[in-house]
Parts: C-alpha cells; sequence; structure tokens
C-alpha cells in the first residue's frame, strides 16, 4: 500500500454486546451495610404505590461491568488519542487537575441548599471565576447559571428581549448571518423573536450595505460570531455595532470562538452588548461525549438589572451570599447554580494559565490554524483568501471532480488516525472543511495530519474508490443512518 | 512555525484585529499557579464549604452513596475526551453506552423511549411541557404548587415569551395535589398539565387520579420525578404521557447543584416533538449492528428555527455516571437500596413526630417529609450546625403558608445515631422553645 499512516496502526479491539445480554438472575455488582433501623413493611407504607418489579434491567457482576465499558471505551476515538480538529468545538486539551480539584470532597458533595455560611467556599469560587471572565471578555457583569451555549444563548436574549421591553417595545426580530451556528436560530425562535438572514459579503464578513438597509427598529439584535464560523475576524466590527445602537439594537456575540480572542482583545472594547461563553470549549471542560457543557453569559452594564437570579453579593459582615431580590430579573433559567463542577475546571484552567499563559494558548492556537492552512493550501480549496484565526475553512471543491465530497475525506482521515474536522458546516462553504486545531497541537501532530490530508488528496486523484469506502479500519463502516430514523429502534427490548 | 507560514512574528497573524481594539496589557487574573497551588487553593475552599457535615437536605439534591467504579470508568479518556458522536464509526462506546441508558429509562420509567439527556430536572420539565404544547395544540399549562419550586420558576422563565399562561393549583391536607381545585384550574385549553411525584414534600401523588383528569379534558400529563432513586420501590406514573427526570441521584455528585442529568421519556407516537439528542440501533455496510444519532431532523443543526429545541450540548457524561450506577444496583440492587431510603426516613420520622408534627400524613412517601416545630427552623437548624449537622430545608422561603415546618431527606447514608441526635437536638429546641414560651407566660401574668 503506497499509502501508509504512520500515526495509526491496527490494534485488538474486543467485541461486546449491550449489557442485557449479559444479564443473569443472582449477578450483583452492589452490596448494601446492615439496616441500623428497623425494616419497614413497604406494602404497608406505599399501598398500590409500591412497585413489584423493576423488569428487564440488568444483572451483573463488578468485573463484568469494568469490561463492558472498558471495551466500549476503546471504540471512541478522543483527545487523549490525538488530534480533534472539529471546527469550532475548539477540541483543546482537557487538564487532569481540573478533575482532581473537581472531586475534592466539599467542591463535589456541597448541598446547593447548604447555609451560606457553610458554603463561602462555593461563592468564593462562583465570585472570582465570575471576575475573571469578566475581566478576559471586558464586560461589566455575567451570569454563570446557563449549562451550556445554547442555553446561554437563550439566556442572553432573554435579557436582550427584557432590555427592549423596560424601553416600551420589545421589538420583533434578531438578524442572523447566513454563516451562524444552528442554536443562534433555533434560540430566538425559543424566545420569541423572528430570524431574518444576513448575507456575508466576498470575504466571508457581514456585509455591512446589507446589514444597514436591513437594520431597523424592529431589530432587536444582531446575534454573531465572532471570528466567525470561517475562522475570520469581522474586521468592521465596531461599524457593525454602531449601525447596531444607531437604531437602538443591541449586538450579540456568540463566544463559540473565543479560543481566539482570549488576552488579546475583548469582546466588551469593541462593541459587544451581550454574549456567552462555553467553558467547555475556550476554558477546557471536557466534552465527555457531548456535555456537560456551561454556558455564562457576560453583559453590559446596561443589562444588569435583568440578570437571572440568584447573583452572588458581597454582604456587609464581608461573607458572600445570594441575592435573590432582582424585580426586573428574567427569572431562572435553571434550578440551583449552573454547572458548579464547570467552574471549578475553568477556574482551575485560568489559574494554571495565569495572564501570559492565556494570551500564549490564544496565539498558539491562531498561530496552528495559520500553519495548517499553509500546509493544505494548494492541495485543498481555500474559498475565502481572508486571513484566519484559529480555524481554516476548505472546501471539497477539487475533490467533487473525481466525486468525493467532504464527508468521504472525513471518513478517510480515521483511517489515518484522527478524529475528522467538522464536515458541511458553515452553510456558505458548500462541501465545507472545517478545520480548528486548538494550541494543544504540537508541530509533529501537525504534520501527520497534513500529512495524511495530502495523502488523502492523491488517494482521491488515483483511487477515489478507497476514499469512498472508508473507513476501512473502523469496527463498523458507513452505518445506515436512514434505517435507523425511518423505523426507529431505540431501545433494548427481550428477544430483540 | 512561522517561518513555514512566512510571517516574522505572533503579532503579524493578529492583524485583521483592528489596532485600537486589541489588548496591550495583561489580563487581571490571577497569576499563574503551580499544580501543587491549585490544588491547595481548592483543598482550602473545600474546607470552607461543610466539608464533614451530617447533611438532611433534599429538595432536588439527594446524597446517595457513588459506587467507586463510577468515576474509574467515567475518567477514562475515550469517554471524557470525546466529542457529541456525530462520527459514528469512532463513537460506537458513547453510543452503545447512551442506547443502554434510554434502555433503562425506559424499564424503570414504564415510558417507550427516553432521551440522550437534558440538562437537568428543571429545564428537562420545562421541555416537556413545551413538547406538550406543541403536540395539542393548546397554549395554557396548568403546574402543581407541590412542583419544586425552582422548576416552576424555570418553567416561568421559558413560558413567559412562548405566550403559555400558567395556572397554580393548590395541594390539600395530605401534601398531595388538590383534585377539586385541579378540576376548577383546568379547561378546554390546558395543553398539559405538570406535577412532580414524589413531590416536592416527599409525597407520592395519585397518578392515576391526576392523569384521568387531565386526559379527560384533552390535556397532556407531564410528571417530573426529582428523586430517581424512588424508582426503586415506587410505581412510575405510568399514565404520564411524558415524564422528565432529574437523574442525580443515580451517581452524580450533589456538587453545589451541578452538573446534573435530565431526561425525557414519552411515547413512541409523541417521538418526533422530543426535544433532545437520541441514539438509535441500525447497522453497518457489512450488515453489523451498530449505534448512530437519530431523528436528527428535530433538531437545531439541521431545522434552526423550526427545531422542537434549541438544545445542542447536553449533559452526555453525567448520563454516563447514571448509566453506570444503574447497571450496578439493577433489577435487584435498585430495589433494595430504595428500601434502605424509605426505611431510615420511616424512622426518622417516627422519631422527629416525637418532638413536632410530620406533616402530610394521609399519604405515601418516599424519603423526604416536612416536620412542622414550635421553634423556628432555623434556629434549630443553627443548633444543628454546631454539631456539624445540616438540618431540614426551612419551607417558609418557598411556602409562606406552611410557617415553621422544615423539608427532612434520609437516605441509605443516613445512621441511625445521626437521625436520634437531630432528634435529641431538636427536642432541645422544642423544650427550650416551650420554656421560653412559660417564661414569656409568666411575664404576662
Amino acid at each position: 500500500m503506497k499509502h501508509m499512516t504512520r500515526k495509526a496502526t491496527r490494534h485488538v479491539n474486543q467485541n461486546e454486546g449491550l449489557i442485557f445480554e449479559k444479564s443473569s438472575p443472582g449477578k450483583a455488582a452492589w452490596k448494601l451495610p446492615p439496616l441500623d433501623v428497623p425494616e419497614v413493611n413497604t406494602s404497608k407504607l406505599l399501598g398500590s404505590s409500591e412497585r413489584k418489579d423493576l423488569g428487564n434491567m440488568p444483572e451483573v457482576s463488578e468485573i463484568e461491568i469494568i469490561r463492558h465499558f472498558t471495551r466500549m471505551s476503546t471504540w471512541n476515538y478522543a483527545i487523549d488519542l490525538g488530534m480533534y480538529p472539529l471546527g469550532s468545538c475548539t477540541m483543546k486539551y482537557n487538564p487532569r487537575v481540573n478533575e482532581a480539584v473537581a472531586r475534592v470532597e466539599g467542591i463535589a458533595n456541597g448541598h446547593p441548599y447548604q447555609p451560606e455560611k457553610i458554603s463561602q467556599g462555593a461563592l468564593q469560587i462562583l465570585k472570582t471565576l465570575s471576575e475573571c471572565l469578566i475581566e478576559i471578555t471586558g464586560m461589566d457583569a455575567i451570569t454563570l447559571q446557563p449549562a451550556a451555549g445554547a442555553h446561554g444563548e437563550m439566556t442572553g436574549l432573554l435579557m436582550v428581549r427584557a432590555y427592549h421591553e423596560s424601553k416600551g417595545n420589545a421589538r420583533k426580530k434578531i438578524l442572523i448571518p447566513d454563516s451562524a451556528h444552528g442554536t443562534n436560530p433555533a434560540t430566538a425562535a425559543m424566545v420569541n423573536y423572528a430570524v431574518e438572514n444576513l448575507k456575508s459579503d466576498s470575504r466571508g464578513m457581514v456585509d455591512i450595505t446589507a446589514l444597514a438597509a436591513q437594520m431597523n427598529e424592529d431589530v432587536a439584535a444582531l446575534m454573531l460570531t465572532n471570528p466567525n464560523t470561517l475562522g475570520v475576524f469581522e474586521q468592521q466590527i465596531h461599524k457593525i455595532a454602531d449601525i447596531l445602537h444607531a437604531k437602538g439594537g443591541l449586538l450579540y456575540m456568540d463566544g463559540a470562538n473565543m479560543n481566539a480572542l482570549v488576552g488579546k482583545v475583548r469582546p466588551g472594547d469593541f462593541g459587544v452588548d451581550v454574549m456567552h461563553l462555553n467553558l467547555h470549549k475556550t476554558f477546557s471542560t471536557p466534552h465527555g461525549g457531548g456535555g456537560p457543557g456551561s454556558g455564562p453569559v457576560a453583559i453590559k452594564k446596561t443589562l444588569e438589572p435583568f440578570l437571572p437570579t440568584p447573583i452572588v453579593v458581597s454582604k456587609p459582615d464581608g461573607t458572600l451570599g445570594f441575592e435573590y431580590n432582582r424585580p426586573q430579573s428574567v427569572g431562572r433559567v435553571r434550578a440551583f447554580y449552573g454547572n458548579f463542577g464547570m467552574f471549578v475546571r475553568a477556574l482551575a484552567y485560568i489559574q494554571a494559565n495565569g495572564p501570559d499563559g492565556l494570551r500564549q494558548t490564544t496565539e498558539d492556537a491562531v498561530l496552528n490554524a495559520n500553519y495548517i492552512r499553509k500546509g493544505l493550501e494548494g492541495t485543498y480549496d481555500l474559498p475565502y483568501s481572508t486571513p484566519s484565526m484559529h480555524e481554516v475553512v476548505f472546501s471539497d471543491k477539487l475533490q467533487a471532480k473525481k466525486g468525493v465530497r467532504t464527508m468521504d475525506i472525513a471518513k478517510r482521515l480515521i483511517d489515518y488516525g484522527f478524529h475528522p474536522y467538522t464536515t458541511a458546516f458553515p452553510l456558505i462553504v458548500p462541501g465545507a472543511l472545517m478545520i480548528e486545531p486548538t494550541e494543544s497541537e504540537s508541530k509533529e501532530e501537525m504534520d501527520l495530519f497534513i500529512e495524511a490530508m495530502k495523502s488523502i488528496a492523491e488517494e482521491v486523484e488515483e483511487d477515489p474508490q478507497t476514499v469512498l469506502d472508508a473507513p476501512h479500519s473502523t469496527r463498523v463502516s458507513r452505518l445506515d443512518e436512514t434505517a435507523a430514523a425511518r423505523k426507529p429502534v431505540l431501545r433494548w427490548k427481550p428477544g430483540s | 512555525m512561522l517561518k513555514a507560514i512566512g510571517l516574522r512574528s505572533v503579532d503579524e497573524l493578529f492583524a485583521p484585529i483592528p489596532a485600537e481594539y486589541r489588548l496591550s496589557r495583561d489580563l487581571k487574573v490571577p497569576r499563574q499557579m503551580a499544580e501543587s497551588e491549585i490544588v491547595d487553593y481548592f483543598r482550602q475552599r473545600s474546607r470552607e464549604n461543610g466539608e464533614g457535615y451530617t447533611s438532611f437536605l433534599g429538595a432536588g439534591a439527594y446524597s446517595h452513596y457513588r459506587p467507586v467504579i463510577i468515576d474509574s470508568l467515567i475518567s477514562r479518556g475515550e469517554f471524557l475526551t470525546a466529542y457529541t458522536p456525530y462520527q459514528a464509526e469512532i463513537s460506537q462506546g458513547t453510543l452503545q453506552s447512551i442506547f443502554e441508558f434510554q434502555s433503562m429509562i425506559c424499564e424503570l420509567t414504564g415510558m417507550e423511549v427516553a432521551n440522550a439527556s437534558m440538562y437537568d430536572g428543571s429545564t428537562a420539565a420545562a421541555e416537556a411541557v413545551m413538547m406538550a404544547v406543541r403536540l395539542t395544540g393548546r397554549r395554557s399549562v396548568v403546574v402543581a404548587r407541590s412542583l419544586h419550586p425552582e422548576y416552576r420558576e424555570v418553567l416561568a422563565t421559558y413560558a413567559t415569551h412562548q405566550g403559555m399562561p400558567l395556572t397554580v393549583a393548590g395541594f390539600g391536607e395530605d401534601g398531595r395535589l388538590d383534585l377539586e381545585e385541579l378540576e376548577k384550574s383546568i379547561t378546554a385549553e390546558t395543553g398539559a398539565l405538570l406535577i412532580q411525584s414524589p413531590n416536592f414534600f416527599g409525597t407520592i401523588e395519585d397518578v392515576a387520579a391526576i392523569a384521568e383528569i387531565a386526559h379527560k379534558h384533552g390535556a397532556m400529563l407531564v410528571v417530573s420525578i426529582a428523586e430517581a432513586v424512588s424508582l426503586g420501590i415506587v410505581e412510575p406514573p405510568r399514565e404520564a404521557d411524558v415524564i422528565a427526570m432529574e437523574a442525580q441521584s443515580f451517581g452524580v455528585p450533589m456538587g453545589f447543584g451541578g452538573p446534573y442529568c435530565g431526561v425525557i421519556a414519552t411515547r413512541e407516537k409523541f417521538v418526533r416533538q422530543m426535544p433532545g439528542r437520541l441514539v438509535g440501533q441500525t447497522t453497518d455496510k457489512h450488515g453489523k449492528r451498530g449505534f448512530v444519532l437519530t431523528l436528527a431532523t428535530r433538531e437545531q443543526h439541521i431545522r434552526r428555527e423550526k427545531a422542537t429545541s434549541n438544545i445542542c450540548t447536553n449533559q452526555a457524561l453525567i448520563a454516563l455516571m447514571v448509566n453506570i450506577f444503574m447497571t450496578v444496583y439493577g433489577k435487584v440492587g435498585l430495589k433494595e437500596l430504595a428500601k434502605h431510603n424509605l426505611a431510615k426516613t420511616a424512622y426518622a420520622a417516627g422519631q422527629f413526630a416525637k418532638h413536632g408534627k410530620v406533616l402530610f400524613g394521609g399519604a405515601p412517601r418516599f424519603n423526604e417529609f416536612a416536620l412542622e416545630t414550635s421553634e423556628d427552623p432555623y434556629a434549630i437548624n443553627s443548633r444543628l450546625l454546631g454539631h456539624k449537622m445540616v438540618g431540614g430545608l426551612p419551607l417558609k422561603k418557598f411556602y409562606p403558608e406552611l410557617g415553621n415546618a422544615s423539608l427532612w431527606c434520609c437516605t441509605e447514608l443516613t445512621t441511625r445515631t445521626a437521625i436520634d441526635t437531630a432528634a435529641g437536638l431538636i427536642a432541645e429546641s422544642e423544650s427550650s422553645a416551650r420554656s421560653t414560651k412559660e417564661e414569656v407566660e409568666e411575664v404576662a401574668r
């Protein structure tokens, strides 16, 4: 085989059924201590509410459980195994000290309703992280309550709505560029705003003329990702803010791409009124196979009265506490105070970096993206030549001539030992390959990636079928998604 | 690398950012710290955060034993540091485990389908209600006053701009939903009725009777379950149309309120209006069984503003904790575990009843109960704090009408000694309150 992958090789990969298929009566992995209070008659206590049977819940031993999940884990790709260049997802290293400190007893086991007197540690963490994030974004205030980015978007737009309502007119719509994440329009709908699309110009940036034409007193806000999903910094950002502000609108920034900015430039300094952060992207908390995330929302002073309740305040006696009495608040967006465990991890990340480290992180992230761009330019089509920040977007235009599309190249990349980049997004680039290496990657790992991508491009020319049939090295290949959706099997059943 | 790119300095990379916005100073954040200092910092915060206290708090966050293998397994980098399983070929571990999670949630709730997770119990409840509103085409919502008050607040936030008027239905003498009041609250415009069982007071609702009323009026019944361990011994609300659960009790640390694990379960026929990710079974090109994210046409990345929800990132790793917990306890263990909770709580209620009034005795309860005392519960709790104990949650914050009542919770981890000590301290307060009262009366005489 001419095209050898230097990064990956085949290894033993164990088969493993569903846990239900391993179950048999009498096996157990649990043991309760002897009951130190009298036993109770459950039928008498619960009457008709008593449950008699737990159906097909499994019965298995501890070693079986360990092997079950360990075997399944080996079927996953992960940052710990190598570069994970998903654009807009910021798959950076998840430091293990974060995990260690999140498990310290008083932090892991604190009850959300324990008296404030014995919650000073948690309150201090909330306060310190809030101050750090306010400084990093250049904003004036923050809520940590939202559980993820999309939840943060909703919280931000609720505040936008409350702000406009306080001025006597909630307004009708949100402007969203055609390059935006799907969560932006979905969020606008949840807050009952209509969505109006905004076209990008030939450089992949907001079309200022179009914006000026579409902006009027019906527009509550523009939701803008900056750098945008092409990895391009909106150079006219202040003009954008001015156009919005002149007609009383607000500038919402989706902070998904904040990893390109931390320590180098602050959204609060370039006219942003409200923005959310993703602690699971920029601030290194683990993605965990899809979550948990955390989506703090930072705002300018004018929006402060509308923050969700409660907020952390310093009390006259010098201790910290929660303030609930905020009549103009948009209300609660989640029970308790948010994904606290993620705050602990994010703060540990900020401490491990300090001001110099945070700046260097951003510089390395941008340097890495540009290194990959340079390495693959010419091999893959670059639809926008505008300078890249932390991610670069190519298209499959050259490979499409041979019938190979971005998803095929992505699947082939798996055989080379990498997780694919983001495919087919942003929507304004047909056949997009969106690559974000983050600061975590060394030159060596990126050279392997560039080599793999070039090798695939050669394969497309010489033997496109190999690419079209990829991946070849995985347990399963090209799963039938159409069948999965047409006749959904969403749970195991006995005999299935 | 700079040379390869053709640049002289890193600063040139940032040239696209207009110079006037570039930060020319250091960020004012804590200085860089060594790993040992970071660990010290959080150990110190831990000591200031109730470390070593015995707690009787529940109210939506429960202290259950977490088998050690949960953290061993979820700490594997292949689970911890993987992204959402969009690339099925290299995500089968996450996908199969979610499929098992969905299957077990169905077994436990008596529902036909369950999603991959929601943020938490409160947002799951709000989204479940919005789902019911879409399905019925009716916008009014009736919500039980015995639903977790913070869940109610979250629903109010979500409902505000959806044009969903909320009506609150109160509870009766037995702490359960007042069925007469419910009859009056439900109208032909009611799309959803949201209740919790066991409810906020730990009392088990008569779900069958409630469902009958809801269905008679053409409304959907959404049942929130905040204490998942109850499912081991309490009949699940099978008559519900949608169940919105908080699964924190299943192996998730209380963590000062999060991250937790919400989940929505429902009937198969409603699945296309369900929010959140779903994993389905399918086959690959060689006919081998495998799993994929499916029915994505409900979701924001496909449907944008027409999606069932804006949810994207969920609580996958926490769902994995829950999954492992359910696997460890399984069919027999979950029942035994739930029985221990029941026994400890029955014992505590018996002991506390000697020194106060246990409310809502007329209905079955799981592992929480409301205790009314003559003394202010804050005063009682401050005495308990002196013994490194956290007493029940004073209810007047959420339910002024309940006066001096507070909400106590016992789990399998609550020892008889702790219960006896707490009972003694309540008794002490009782007698001191009595003597204070006597003194007052004496002075009056």
